[in-house]
């Protein structure tokens, strides 16, 4: 699949921003790796602004990596890969979201024990799965690192419906849900049904690390959901705000990435998490500088 | 007749081959310093750090090789390295959760960057070094490997066994073990490097990702069973050890089980049944704090 991209480096960069838009285009298979990246950035950011807050990103990671071993096996018995990205992931998170969380002390490290090893264990299964089904190992590269190539119309279609039906449900919880992340112990006492809306903002979670492991594969998820959200979360204290930035963050390194990715000969995912990590290191040096200036920035903030 | 091949049968010939030797040798030092530094990482809540460091472990071992150098020697630069840098960027000793998650992932990120260098270049174009480290080659260990592996891992727990009484101190009761002049930072950067020197050679025993299945698992059961930590360190490294032999064992007598699987499977249904068995005797023996007020 690699191969596909030599007719276009051939052509190369110009450093004609209008050519080489045209020709990052003129390919089907570029122009639906930029509308999967689209949809996928902005369920990334909206669930992983969430994830940041709750402070949950252990259990994202693992269901970025569980979604591996789902796929793998979808491949091993015959069934459809996208199939095998979703089912696994949201059945870590019932596994998952049955120990409850007590909140601090045991409770808190007794989840990370469970999280860790459901982790090691989907990861052992698939690296069985790989094995059983033999002679599979550029796939492996490409489950582990992603591809944007070879992204079909029908995988694009998947990847919006269930980015929009996250997104729907979010929107329902998204009150109740922020209530029970702030302050637990009030939400509880004002009624707020904090299990059933951790368990499932969990499933979204699940679906959203799904959705960003078939682009950038599953080590990378980080890169959309976690770095946009926490950038955002570093240069603005408000809620709303901080959403709307994380969206454009994580579009904005989406883009970029694919862009780059397209004609540089180093792969996607590694032009992703770098543009990531680069937005997350200025937002943090941004806000130190900020807080220097700390009277000055608050009084434009409420004047803004 | 081919259903007769006993897996028993073949069981008093597993120690005349020098790979199983090298494996056992090397897996029961590994698990050995894996089940007792994972039983504080877990005490610590801090196995998103082991698991961010079993990521970096890839990367460490990639880049050695896309610039030629001993994957071992890139494996414990980068392992410990990386560990004293999140050790130094969080707090009191600990890093925060989005901290860890950023930095790691660009590292993986990098990680991938090196994979393609050195997959297109002469030496790795066989393509299937990166699936290797990702997921180890216990049986692929030669002697020095094996030997070097398990001096590190004794190390390892040596140096964990002498200042155990007051990083328990410390984990479990922060502000009362500063208040008492114990060194929190300084143990806090010890322990880290620990835990990175053990994911660097658990590494090559379960491979970059599955190393969890050995920090965490056989901890997270072991404190099932019990809430005394001395016991449950020494059970937790038990559990490890066992994990190791009986999926050492499972291997051997089915090769197209790999190693790196039976392990983790192993330590995976132990936990599992520790889990299961506590709950059933926490639930007969009444509804404690378990019932949380929903």
């Amino acid at each position: 699949m690699v191969a596909a991209t030599t007719p276009a480096l051939a052509s190369g960069l110009t450093w004609n921003l209008g050519d080489d838009l045209r020709q990052l285009f003129a390919f089907h298979f570029m122009v639906n790796a930029f509308r999967a990246g689209t949809v996928v950035a902005v369920a990334a950011a909206v669930l992983g602004w969430f994830m940041v807050l709750r402070r949950q990103s252990f259990a994202g990671h693992t269901f970025a990596l569980v979604a591996f071993p789902g796929a793998a096996g979808a491949t091993l018995v015959g069934l459809s890969a996208t199939a095998g990205y979703f089912v696994a992931p949201v059945a870590a998170a019932v596994v998952i979201a049955m120990v409850p969380r007590t909140g601090t002390g045991t409770g808190y490290s007794g989840e990370s024990a469970v999280v860790g090893t459901v982790q090691a264990f989907a990861l052992a299964a698939g690296a069985l799965f790989v094995s059983l089904y033999g002679g599979f190992l550029n796939g492996i590269t490409a489950l582990l690192f992603g591809t944007f190539l070879g992204i079909s119309d029908g995988q694009v279609l998947t990847l919006t419906l269930v980015a929009v039906g996250a997104l729907a449900v979010l929107a329902v919880i998204a009150r109740p849900l922020f209530f029970a992340t702030v302050d637990p112990d009030v939400a509880r006492a004002r009624g707020v049904p904090t299990r059933v809306v951790a368990f499932v903002y969990l499933l979204l979670l699940a679906c959203a690390a799904a959705e960003v492991s078939q682009i950038t594969g599953v080590l990378l998820v980080f890169a959309l959901l976690v770095m946009p959200a926490a950038a955002a979360q570093q240069l603005t204290a408000r809620p709303g705000r901080s959403l709307a930035l994380a969206i454009a963050l994580g579009l904005g390194v989406t883009w970029l990435g694919l862009g780059v990715g397209y004609f540089s000969p180093y792969p996607v995912g590694f032009w992703v998490t770098t543009f990531g990590f680069a937005t997350y290191v200025v937002a943090v040096g941004g806000r130190a500088l900020a807080t220097r200036r700390a009277r000055r920035v608050r009084g434009h903030v409420r004047v803004a | 007749m081919i259903l007769v091949v006993n897996p028993v049968a073949g069981l008093e010939h597993i120690f005349e081959h020098p790979f199983l030797r090298n494996a056992y040798l090397a897996g029961t030092a590994i698990a050995l310093a894996a089940g007792l530094v994972g039983y504080f990482v877990v005490l610590r809540a801090q196995v998103f750090t082991g698991d961010a460091l079993s990521h970096v472990a890839f990367t460490g071992a990639v880049a050695a090789l896309a610039r030629g150098v001993s994957v071992l020697l890139g494996l414990y630069v980068s392992c410990v390295v990386i560990a004293l840098a999140m050790a130094l960027l969080g707090r009191r000793g600990r890093a925060d959760d989005t901290v860890i998650g950023s930095i790691f992932a660009w590292i993986v990120g990098l990680g991938a960057l090196f994979l393609a260098i050195y997959s297109s270049s002469a030496r790795g174009s066989n393509g299937t070094t990166g699936v290797t480290v990702l997921f180890g080659t216990i049986f692929g260990l030669s002697g020095t490997q094996a030997i070097t592996d398990a001096l590190v891992s004794l190390g390892v727990t040596v140096v964990l066994l002498a200042i155990a009484r007051p990083l328990l101190f410390v984990s479990v009761d922060e502000a009362v073990a500063s208040a008492r002049r114990v060194p929190v930072r300084a143990l806090g950067l010890v322990f880290l490097a620990l835990v990175g020197l053990t994911s660097a050679s658990a590494t090559q025993a379960v491979g970059a990702l599955l190393l969890l299945g050995l920090l965490a698992a056989p901890a997270g059961a072991a404190r099932r069973i019990t809430a005394r930590p001395y016991v449950g360190m020494w059970i937790s490294a038990l559990i490890a050890v066992g994990s190791v032999w009986a999926g050492l064992t499972i291997s051997y007598a089915a090769p197209r089980v790999t190693p790196s699987f039976s392990i983790v499977a192993v330590a995976t249904g132990v936990y599992l049944m520790c889990f299961v068995v506590t709950s059933l005797r926490r639930a007969r023996a009444g509804a404690r704090r378990e019932v949380a007020p929903a």
